[in-house]
């Protein structure tokens, strides 16, 4: 089972979490990313989340695969939102559940920022101003294709 | 020649004006194609800033292209 959902409409949080009640797990932690009213200092206004939805899917769960072999957690799962979000809504979730708080801080940290870096979703900021910009850094790519660590000060394509 | 199904996201989307074609070429690697498109759009972004993917699979832009693979060239994600 996939446990990297991608989606177009809101998604009932308790639901991912009822998946992640384990009898081997003594904790849970989440990270849950809102859509900010500012970027860069600018007011924002819905932010649009274009996604390659079979890649979003693939890559998402090889992040998961290797938390679970990483890392001493009992389950995971993570959403991602696609479409015009309004400022305060959610756009990633993550949840972790783990015998020990330690792991499961320390696999929600890890997740949102492998995420970021290797999950092809896009920002489309639409400024109150009447802007709309990519947000966008500059990334490395290895040899094989994989995207590598992103560098940052990569600023906004135009 | 390979007719090939490009899908563009993001910057190359806005940049070509349609999310997706079918387009007979004559080159045979992803790079290649790359920069037969990036003439055709005026694409801004160089190939070392994007990653490719064929048939939903990263890959490297050495990658040979056949008769109906899907391609996606993936602009910088948004990192923070």
């Amino acid at each position: 089972m996939n446990r990297f959902l991608i989606a177009d409409t809101s998604v009932d949080i308790g639901t991912l979490r009822e998946t992640l009640l384990k009898p081997e797990a003594g904790g849970f932690c989440t990270f849950e990313e809102w859509v900010r009213q500012t970027n860069d200092g600018r007011l924002v206004s819905p932010i649009g989340y274009e996604a390659f939805a079979p890649l979003v899917t693939s890559e998402g769960q090889v992040i998961l695969d290797e938390v679970r072999e990483r890392f001493d957690i009992a389950e995971t799962c993570a959403m991602h939102r696609t479409g015009d979000l309004p400022v305060g809504d959610l756009a990633v979730w993550i949840g972790v559940a783990a015998p020990h708080r330690g792991a499961a801080f320390k696999v929600c940290r890890y997740m949102i920022d492998e995420i970021r870096r290797r999950v092809p979703v896009w920002k489309r900021e639409h400024y109150v101003d009447g802007q709309i910009e990519w947000e966008s850094v500059i990334m490395s790519v290895d040899v094989t294709g994989q995207p590598g660590p992103f560098k940052t000060g990569g600023g906004h394509a135009p | 020649m390979p007719g090939l199904e490009p899908e563009y996201f993001a910057q190359p989307g806005e940049q070509a004006g349609r999310r997706a074609e079918t387009r007979e070429t004559s080159v045979t690697t992803a790079a290649a194609f790359y920069e037969e498109l990036r003439v055709a759009y005026g694409f801004a972004l160089p190939a070392g800033q994007m990653h490719v993917a064929v048939n939903a699979a990263f890959c490297p832009w050495t990658r040979s292209l056949k008769e109906g693979d899907h391609v996606v060239f993936i602009p910088p994600v948004s990192g923070r």
